[in-house]
């Protein structure tokens, strides 16, 4: 049996973790990460497709690189409670309203009503000092977003590296908020179509 | 007419996140996803090796055997 062959997308998994590492020296380059939070969504929105997590998502070949072909995932199922449709939208609700949140503190910031931080959040509890990747070149405000988008990207890759090791490697496609996200926009773009499918195959 | 007995996949597709992991697994392109909404297997071409069903993250694909006429 033959292998897919590869193609220059099966490669994003390295801008995926050259990001995370960029972060790390200068927090200004996460908002090259704002590249995989509009295309997902640009494409579900004007093509009406999953192609972004179908072929492009660096982060879940990065999932599939260190569960499978490094072996550090146990490769169990993952609990049915995450499969279903309130976990994984009540997940992208809490996930939405602490990115609106890091927004709103931009925005303070910004304003300057508040002083900028220079640190990192993980998982929404942890604060992280992150003070060597900054060295003020551009305004507060900039910085903080930075910091709080930044904080997003490395939270969610460390949820998902906690679930691809006890779960299937890409176990964080299950409640991806992006993932979910454009399926749930695929849905209402094409649920006519879809609609008659299932129609015709209940048959 | 003879019987044969076949495996092939089936997709849970309330539960199918659309991935594409199996997409991407499938050694003879038999399953593709539709609309952005789940996974489909093209029952002609699929031929029940199970490779989707061990890379799909959310274990919404079981391989069970069919009966085909021939
Ligand atoms: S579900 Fe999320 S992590 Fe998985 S492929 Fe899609 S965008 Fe990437
Ligand atoms: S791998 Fe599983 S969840 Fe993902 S698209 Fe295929 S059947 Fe759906
Ligand atoms: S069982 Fe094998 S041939 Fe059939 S869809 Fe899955 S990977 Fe493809």
């Amino acid at each position: 049996m033959k292998k897919q062959s590869k193609h220059w997308y099966d490669y994003l998994y390295i801008f995926s973790a050259a990001y995370l590492i960029l972060g790390f020296f200068n927090i200004l380059f996460a908002y090259l990460g704002l590249i995989c939070f509009f295309t997902p969504l640009a494409i579900a929105v004007i093509d009406g497709n999953k192609l972004y997590c179908n072929r492009y998502c660096g982060r879940g070949q990065l999932f599939s690189l260190l569960g499978e072909r490094l072996g550090l995932s146990s490769k169990r199922d993952v609990p049915k409670f995450i499969k279903t449709k309130y976990f994984r939208y009540g997940f992208l609700i809490f996930f939405m309203a602490m990115f609106i949140n890091m927004l709103f503190n931009t925005y303070l910031v910004f304003s300057g009503a508040r002083d900028m931080q220079e640190a990192v959040t993980l998982l929404w509890t942890f604060k992280l000092p992150w003070n060597w990747a900054y060295s003020g070149t551009v305004p507060p405000g900039l910085a903080q977003f930075a910091f709080g988008f930044y904080s997003v990207m490395l939270t969610s890759t460390v949820l998902g590296i906690i679930t691809m090791i006890i779960f299937k490697p890409r176990s964080w496609c299950v409640y991806c908020p992006m993932g979910t996200m454009t399926q749930g926009i695929c849905y209402l773009r094409n649920r006519g179509r879809i609609k008659k499918e299932e129609n015709s195959v209940s048959k | 007419m003879a019987e044969f007995r076949r495996k092939k996949a089936f997709v849970d597709k309330k539960y199918c996140v659309s991935c594409g992991c199996c997409v991407k697994v499938c050694p003879i392109s038999a399953i593709s996803i539709y609309c952005g909404v789940y996974a489909a297997v093209d029952k002609s071409k699929c031929v029940g090796c199970g490779k989707c069903a061990k890379a799909c993250p959310a274990s919404v694909i079981e391989i069970r055997e069919v009966r085909e006429a021939q």
